[in-house]
């Protein structure tokens, strides 16, 4: 965990400097980093919060750039059912990409004994508490160094250029990138549509798309064009 | 410099931001009991997140002010162009992510600041 610190860090500085440079105050962008805490979604809803897209489409499009975490959860299930559920839920939401990738890696097996579920609670939650400190720690110090970041630098691009680490991230297939591109060309013919309701026909069109050109196997599926 | 003013209406989106962290990140945890999501939906999971993503940096490198750039000496674009190639070069090695910032960074302010694309 500790060796992927400070690539976190620099991500985290780099989201306090775009919230703020996207015209967030201060105090919005210290209560964002605090309470939301997921890069993604953060950079993901500030530009629909700066443009005043309305709150469903904004949780809609933060909902959908978290969907990962859902399926991260649906594998993590079995290595934390033995906790009461408030407990689970704040596990839950401490562990990101990295704890989980890392965690996974280090533990194949869910907990079989009193021992096992020790150990491996305690591996999750000291790599969530070293990323939750160095992630808030550089955001916080990214929103007060935003201050001095003139906006024509145009350092909110930052912002965008972490958006393209975790997309390039996450197309580890071709269908995926499929999707990627379908929902780009997507996003920026439909830009037109009011309340950025662009993002939300994007993401349909390519998870309907990619679905009807999966699996040539399955039974009920429509001729394609 | 004073920064912009703090509104009720961007605290509120903040909060419910932070419940679909905890909501998203807990999904499966929430019931005690099992359940399955439908088969489709399922499939479905694996595509939306990179489409999400796509949809919101698409318009984001190929229009300014709602309309498609009409010029190719855009500094979005090459930046964006050399932190992905520098991501899938350095695939696997642990600080893609970063790298991808850096690169980029690096390729689009003097572009920007210095040729002003």
């Amino acid at each position: 965990m500790s060796a992927v610190s400070p690539g976190l860090a620099a991500w985290g500085l780099m989201s306090g400097v775009a919230m703020v440079n996207s015209g967030m105050s201060a105090t919005e962008a210290v209560a964002m980093t605090l309470l939301v805490f997921a890069g993604s979604s953060q950079l993901a809803a500030v530009p629909l919060i700066a443009a005043s897209a309305p709150v469903w489409v904004i949780l809609a499009t933060s909902f959908c750039v978290n969907l990962r975490f859902v399926v991260f959860s649906a594998h993590l299930r079995s290595y934390v059912m033995h906790l009461p559920r408030p407990l689970r839920l704040l596990t839950g939401y401490v562990t990101t990409d990295m704890t989980y990738v890392l965690f996974v890696r280090r533990f194949d097996h869910p907990p079989v004994d009193v021992a096992q579920r020790r150990a491996q609670l305690a591996y999750l939650w000291g790599g969530s508490s070293l990323n939750w400190a160095s992630w808030q720690a550089s955001s916080l110090l990214g929103i007060a160094l935003a201050q001095w970041i003139p906006m024509s630098w145009g350092l909110g691009f930052a912002g965008i250029l972490a958006l393209i680490g975790v997309t390039c991230s996450l197309a580890s297939t071709r269908m995926r990138r499929l999707s990627a591109g379908v929902a780009g060309a997507a996003a920026v013919a439909a830009f037109a549509l009011p309340f950025k309701l662009n993002i939300v026909v994007a993401i349909a069109a390519a998870v309907a798309l990619c679905l009807l050109l999966e699996s040539p196997a399955t039974p009920d599926r429509r001729p394609a064009e | 410099m004073s920064g912009p003013g703090t509104d009720w209406w961007t605290l509120v989106v903040i909060v419910s931001l932070a419940v679909v962290t905890v909501v998203t990140r807990g999904f499966f945890f929430i019931s005690s009991r099992p359940w399955q999501l439908p088969h489709w939906a399922q499939r479905g999971l694996q595509y939306a997140p990179i489409a999400a993503l796509a949809a919101v940096i698409a318009p984001e490198l190929v229009m300014t002010q709602g309309h498609l750039i009409t010029s190719w000496q855009n500094a979005r674009l090459f930046g964006a162009a050399a932190g992905a190639a520098f991501y899938f070069w350095r695939r696997g090695a642990g600080q893609a992510v970063l790298g991808t910032i850096v690169i980029g960074i690096a390729v689009y302010l003097p572009l920007h600041l210095g040729l002003g694309w």
